[in-house]
């Protein structure tokens, strides 16, 4: 079912009246269709097979336009491992159709889209705001918001619940509300928990977000390609150069251009040391919110290396914005792939140590194991992605069903789990973590010779002994700079598998300096859709767990 | 000082007004003083982590850089337990009631440390939902540059936090700040 021809074979036959616009765009297939034909149209490809994942839904905003907005959904298959891109038309009072009767992870991605451009999709169980502040008036990623324009917000929302708005405590029932968060050592910071307990027991759960909402998007759309990097750095900021990599492969998917072989493998061990350092941080704060200190202190001894290894590359330790559309800012230092072996090394006899340490430990077990349990069909639902859907058994990992940057010429597996539960997802991130270490290995042994970045003068900046030496670069570097890099009018969807599982960028290029829409899809938020329903019925203690294992970025989760 | 009343092997003992003296001593300061010493000593902070530079703060707290050095490696997560708040990260206009709220929880005397460019100034967050600095809404006394800072710059925040301890600083901007007033 990869190919357009056989959809729209198969979708003309089930809606033959109807008149379908079919696409593709930068490889990708789109399917545009009348905004009332597109819950039809969903349910047909779900029931008939051919998707199986809603990645996201979110919208794009053409103010000048009869029908305003353009709302879209980014379809997966786990099967064959193809996409496709379903958009709508819808104007500015109109409603649309919610998808969650289809899909349940398009809940929280259609809350988030009416509230980012007032978008209404009626049948949704709870249309309220998610990201910006409950006394937020306006929509702010429509065009006419200025990015500059900040509403002060003065209070904080009481508890409540998705089925009780204006929550109060039923004296009669004996059950306590219990607030969590944002301000609490397993929040991590950002992220408020509100639950209503039945002695020990979790009757009911909701989850506020948004308290690090830093307008990721409107900030891309007002900058331009190359100064957006760093702020993908701040997207997941455990790991980084990820986002790095996700964002300059979307643009470069745009522009068609390939990056050398040389900046292909940086960039794979730039990701894998990411992804090690990201479960560090994950498994390490896991510990901790169970009591267990001992594995922070000793996991983070490692972290410290890599971030010395980050910091020879480029001299910043967390946010390094490395990559450059086209390649990479600059070449390695002389030695610095021996030191990377020299690296996996202590690592490997770390992942050991910490496998001694926690796996099997009798408390850790009795923590881990059944708890948050989920099956395959479930998590697919909510749009798992990445080491957690391998936790139930579910072998999708990109770097495998979508090879990039040559990963399917590497020798790695994919470790998967059986059950879904806390355990579960412990164990695949320890196994991860060894495997991330044979991929760096064998990257490090055969880089290849050649350039860092291609030499494209209408996308890379020439070389600064260039710049000072010849009229040619200083011109060159001007123009460059002046007018920067445009992308050809169009849009792409491209992912790439982050620590945390499928990272997404959605972007639409108007020929400008700027992207006219970038829109990030960030594994966390799905997973974290979930977490309602995942701690109910549990013990309270096993909320810390189960939250702790989701490895909730703040930083991508509201972005 | 006199043959008898010098300290010699022979003449130490359990009874020897000499030894006496010698095993006391003395200083004089000011309550205050000796009080600052203490505290700056002993300085209990509450992590405020909310992004990258809360990322950055487990490295200070972490076997590397270890602020226990400090003296101040007991953190606490409760404001009510606590005398220096470090904001550590972006602060939005959502969370700006809730840090507020933690900052007049916590006991005098308390300081607060804005780690990082978004603490300090909104960064380069110049955006809808961000605050333009943490100082908007709570008094600010060191403000550690970076995005995000090196933890030797956040050791170094804290030691200057420790002088202003020390010294006495006067602290203008924390007594004129009045809680609920945007600047």
């Amino acid at each position: 079912m990869t190919s357009l021809e056989t959809l729209r074979t198969d979708i003309s036959a089930r809606f033959p009246a109807q008149d379908f616009l079919y696409d593709n765009q930068v490889g990708a297939n789109v399917l545009s269709v009348p905004k009332e034909s597109v819950l039809p149209v969903l349910r047909h490809l779900k029931q008939n097979g051919h998707f199986d994942f809603l990645m996201h839904i979110t919208a794009a905003d053409y103010p000048g336009r009869q029908r305003r907005f353009d709302v879209v959904y980014e379809l997966f298959s786990s099967k064959n491992y193809a996409r496709l891109r379903l958009k709508t038309q819808v104007g500015e009072n109109e409603t649309i159709e919610s998808a969650v009767p289809v899909w349940r992870s398009a809940n929280w991605f259609e809350r988030e889209t009416f509230d980012m451009y007032g978008i209404v999709f009626s049948g949704h169980p709870n249309l309220s705001r998610i990201l910006v502040h409950h006394q937020f008036v306006g929509h702010p990623l429509r065009k006419d918001y200025d990015a500059n324009q900040q509403q002060h917000c003065t209070d904080t929302m009481p508890i409540f619940f998705e089925d009780e708005p204006n929550y109060k405590p039923d004296p009669n029932k004996n059950m306590m509300p219990l607030n969590i968060g944002p301000s609490h050592p397993a929040t991590h910071g950002t992220l408020r928990v509100m639950v209503e307990l039945d002695g020990e027991r979790v009757n009911r759960a909701n989850v506020e977000l948004g308290f690090l909402h830093r307008c990721f998007e409107k900030m891309a759309e007002t900058h331009p390609y190359n100064q957006v990097i760093p702020y993908t750095d701040r997207l997941n900021y455990c790991s980084a150069p990820m986002n790095n990599v996700g964002y300059c492969k979307t643009v470069e998917r745009l522009l068609g251009v390939e990056i050398p072989p040389k900046a292909q493998a940086m960039r794979i061990i730039l990701c894998e040391l990411s992804r090690v350092i990201d479960h560090i941080v994950c498994l390490g704060a896991n510990a901790v919110d169970l009591g267990a200190l001992t594995g922070f202190f000793h996991l983070f001894q490692y972290r410290e290396m890599v971030y010395n290894l980050f910091e020879k590359l480029c001299g910043a330790r967390l946010t390094v914005a490395l990559t450059r559309v086209g390649g990479m800012a600059q070449d390695a230092p002389a030695g610095w792939y021996d030191e990377v072996l020299a690296f996996c090394d202590q690592m490997a006899i770390g992942i050991d140590e910490l496998d001694r340490l926690l796996t099997g430990n009798k408390i850790w077990n009795q923590r881990m194991q059944h708890v948050g349990k989920i099956t395959p069909d479930e998590a697919i639902m909510w749009g798992y992605t990445g080491p957690l859907l391998r936790a139930t058994g579910v072998s999708l990992d990109l770097r495998k069903a979508q090879p990039y940057y040559g990963y399917d010429q590497l020798d790695f597996d994919i470790p998967v789990g059986t059950t879904g539960d806390c355990m579960d997802r412990y164990l695949v991130r320890v196994e991860e973590m060894r495997q991330s270490l044979k991929i760096i290995r064998q990257v490090c042994k055969n880089v290849p010779s050649g350039d860092y970045t291609i030499r494209d003068k209408t996308i890379v900046l020439p070389e600064k002994k260039d710049v000072y030496g010849n009229i040619e670069g200083l011109m060159n570097h001007f123009v460059l700079i002046m007018k920067g890099l445009r992308p050809p009018v169009g849009e792409v969807y491209d992912a790439t598998e982050a620590a945390n599982g499928e990272l997404g960028f959605y972007l639409v290029s108007d020929g400008s300096g700027n992207p006219y829409r970038l829109k990030v899809r960030p594994p966390c938020f799905a997973i974290y859709q979930s977490f309602p329903s995942q701690v109910v019925g549990g013990n309270v203690a096993d909320v810390i767990a189960v939250l702790g294992t989701m490895n909730l970025i703040a930083g991508e989760l509201d972005r | 000082m006199s043959q008898e009343n010098a300290i010699t092997p022979t003449n130490v003992g359990p009874n020897n007004a000499a030894a006496e003296l010698h095993q006391e001593f003395g200083f004089t300061t000011q309550l205050k003083k000796i009080a600052a010493w203490g505290q700056k000593n002993s300085l209990w902070p509450m992590p405020y982590g909310t992004a990258c530079c809360g990322i950055e703060l487990m490295s200070v707290m972490g076997p590397k850089y270890d602020l226990a050095r400090m003296g101040a490696e007991v953190v606490r997560f409760s404001p009510r337990q606590s005398d220096l708040l470090v904001v550590a990260g972006t602060i939005t206009e959502k969370m700006a009631p809730v840090i507020l709220r933690i900052y007049q929880q916590m006991l005098e005397p308390k300081f607060v440390l804005s780690m990082g460019a978004c603490a300090s100034s909104g960064g380069f967050y110049r955006a809808y939902h961000v605050l333009q600095g943490v100082d908007k809404v709570i008094p600010v006394d060191v403000y550690v540059p970076g995005c995000p800072p090196t933890p030797e710059a956040v050791l170094d925040g804290i030691m200057v936090i420790q002088k202003m301890i020390a010294d006495l600083t006067p602290r203008p901007w924390k007594d004129n700040w009045q809680p609920g007033v945007w600047k």
